[in-house]
């Protein structure tokens, strides 16, 4: 048996209080219902302001309804999803997530795999260095979108400036197709690079010293240790930040809102910008409504994957 | 011995006889490395250094071609517009910045409220399904917002809750909630439950187990998490943008955003704006740095 006695006395401040109430009340009972009560209202909370919705959403998406013109919603089966499925504009916008979640989570895993690297080699002011570096990650996407916007104008931008006291031409950072979907990937790498290194940097500083000293004692040359124990040990962490940071980046939404609003053209839209369009913009609310449902099953599978991945992690 | 080892593993006499060659180059690589470094901080560093710079500099050199980078003139001005409109009187501004206060610090204390005793039980009791369970909160928190805004936007027109504090208090707690719960098992799981099976044995019951000897235990885990979830809520923009239209409830996000737009944009004032945004988020982020993989990964991923 536990002696309760030195557990009280380990906190000063509960020894006032630590008259305990009289023994044999029923606690069977109480865990049970504990538990109940202190989830429940939590729970609630999900169904109504998450689950609830989604349902709505489900239920408008075999409808035509339409949330400005009014009216009554007319069942229209599968309409809207085939309708999505097969449209090329939505293809497109698929397309060009692809390729942004691609190109903007590759640059960020490469860059701060590499930047968790080399602070990791050095002895002196990693602390204050991880700080520093973190900065971009707390910042919110609107000062993000908005500061790059500025800095990015093709008159008094200062990254021109800067091109052009290098005698290099300028360049329409976002205003050409090209270059508008290259710059949307280079905001959104300078800001999540920090949080690939953040964790990259956590699994690089769990990797016992030990097997580097073995190796070293070995003669093993850089590339093979970094190839043989940093990699190999670093990489389930590395591929849960790659995940997130996919997920994060399918859904993303607000740094195109504001940094680019979808062009030239339509450039730089995502999915997540499509929907705002269809539904904001169009008042086709079924027809979004259903867009948004598709997006909802790709979420799903891609947080299934990744907790999945986790709990391998946690178990391993 | 280490000799021996060196000896029957090295693969070429030449390295072995050049160690003064070797210790140069170790440390001309090492000298790379910090150049390398510096230069990657200085590049992620700057666009957060430019915002400072522009916030303070006279409207002329904002614009000026090529950018002015040290010689232009300090003026204060850009932070007073923030804060005084151009009457004397209060600014829309700084109204958002108000009304990011109180919406982001109900919507905090609303789901720490909901989600440590929801932890907890998940924690210590034998909860159907918790994996699940787990499973399903946390799939709430990935849901994309402009999927969850529409279905809510007609959601809050049948109630009137559409350009309403409370109607961002309650999907900024909705969204806080999922990672609240995750955050908060990873600190309830650290602390013994045998600390509660003892307080029992002394005749407590569950609940003043919890209330006398864990929950003191989780203050430092509960003021991590929820300075994250204030960071969250704070910076939030999609849901703040479509639920509130009108100056006296709109948050600061949004409120900023609506700074650009229309023929000219007042960058000098967009920086500064910025710049009071985003001051304390970079405090509250400096102090909860122990725990920041935690908070960023939602509480999944902790070392």
């Amino acid at each position: 048996m536990s002696d309760p006695v030195p557990l009280t006395t380990d906190h000063p401040g509960q020894v006032a209080s630590a008259t305990p109430p009289a023994p044999g009340r029923s606690r069977r009972l109480g865990d049970r219902g504990l538990a109940v009560a202190f989830i429940s209202p939590a729970m609630l909370l999900l169904l109504a302001m998450s689950v609830f919705p989604l349902l709505w959403a489900l239920y408008l998406s075999f409808t035509d309804y339409s949330a400005t013109r009014g009216g009554p919603a007319n069942f229209i089966g599968f309409g809207n999803y085939t309708a999505i499925l097969t449209s090329a504009q939505v293809h497109t916008r698929a397309l060009t997530t692809l390729i942004y979640v691609v190109g903007a989570v590759g640059l960020q895993t490469v860059l701060g795999f590499g930047i968790a690297y080399l602070i990791s080699r050095r002895t002196h002011g990693r602390g204050v260095l991880t700080t520093l570096f973190l900065v971009p990650m707390m910042l919110s996407p609107v000062v993000v979108g908005l500061f790059w916007r500025f800095m990015l104008d093709a008159q008094f931008g200062v990254v021109n400036s800067m091109l052009g006291s290098l005698g290099l031409g300028q360049v329409e950072w976002l205003t050409r197709q090209r270059t508008a979907l290259l710059s949307l990937i280079v905001v959104d790498t300078w800001q999540w690079t920090p949080f690939i290194m953040l964790i990259a940097l956590a699994g690089l500083t769990a990797v016992p010293k030990y097997l580097y000293e073995a190796a070293s004692i070995d003669r093993a040359s850089e590339w093979f240790r970094f190839r043989t124990i940093t990699l190999p040990l670093v990489w389930p962490l590395l591929l849960i930040a790659v995940l997130f940071r996919a997920i994060e980046a399918f859904r993303l939404f607000d740094l195109v809102y504001i940094l680019t609003n979808g062009g030239p053209g339509v450039s730089t839209e995502t999915l997540s910008f499509h929907i705002y369009k269809v539904a904001f913009l169009g008042f086709n609310t079924g027809t979004a409504s259903a867009y948004g449902i598709l997006m909802v099953l790709v979420v799903i599978v891609l947080t299934q994957l990744y907790l999945r991945y986790l709990n391998k992690l946690k178990e391993g | 011995m280490a000799v021996s080892v060196d000896e029957a593993v090295s693969t070429g006499p030449a390295r072995d006889h050049t160690p003064p060659a070797r210790r140069l180059g170790g440390r001309g690589r090492s000298v790379l490395e910090v150049a390398l470094l510096t230069v990657l901080a200085v590049v992620m560093l700057f666009p957060v250094l430019w915002m400072i710079e522009t916030s303070i500099k006279e409207n002329r050199d904002v614009y000026a071609i090529p950018a002015k980078f040290f010689d232009f003139k300090v003026t204060l001005d850009h932070y007073k517009d923030v804060f005084v409109a151009p009457d004397g009187g209060r600014s829309a501004l700084s109204v958002s910045f108000l009304n990011s206060v109180v919406v982001a610090g109900a919507s905090t204390v609303l789901a720490t409220v909901l989600g440590v005793p929801a932890a907890w039980a998940y924690s210590r009791f034998a909860v159907k399904a918790k994996k699940d369970q787990l499973f399903f909160i946390l799939s709430t928190r990935f849901m994309p917002p402009v999927v969850v805004v529409v279905p809510i936007f007609l959601m809050y027109r049948q109630v009137g809750l559409i350009d309403n504090k409370l109607g961002l208090i309650l999907i900024y707690t909705a969204f806080n909630v999922p990672f609240t719960i995750w955050m908060m098992k990873g600190f309830v799981d650290e602390v013994p439950a045998e600390y509660e099976d003892a307080a029992m044995l002394d005749g407590y019951t569950r609940l003043q187990a919890f209330r006398r000897f864990t929950l003191p235990l989780l203050v430092p885990g509960i003021a991590a998490t929820a300075v994250f979830a204030l960071i969250f809520s704070w910076n939030e923009f999609v849901f703040a943008t479509f639920l509130t239209s009108s100056d006296s409830v709109r948050t600061a996000p949004p409120a900023i955003a609506g700074l650009i737009g229309g023929t000219t944009t007042d960058w000098g004032l967009v920086a500064a704006a910025s710049v009071v945004f985003a001051l304390p988020v970079l405090v509250f982020a400096y102090l909860v740095r122990k725990h920041l993989i935690a908070g960023v990964t939602l509480g999944a991923v902790r070392r």
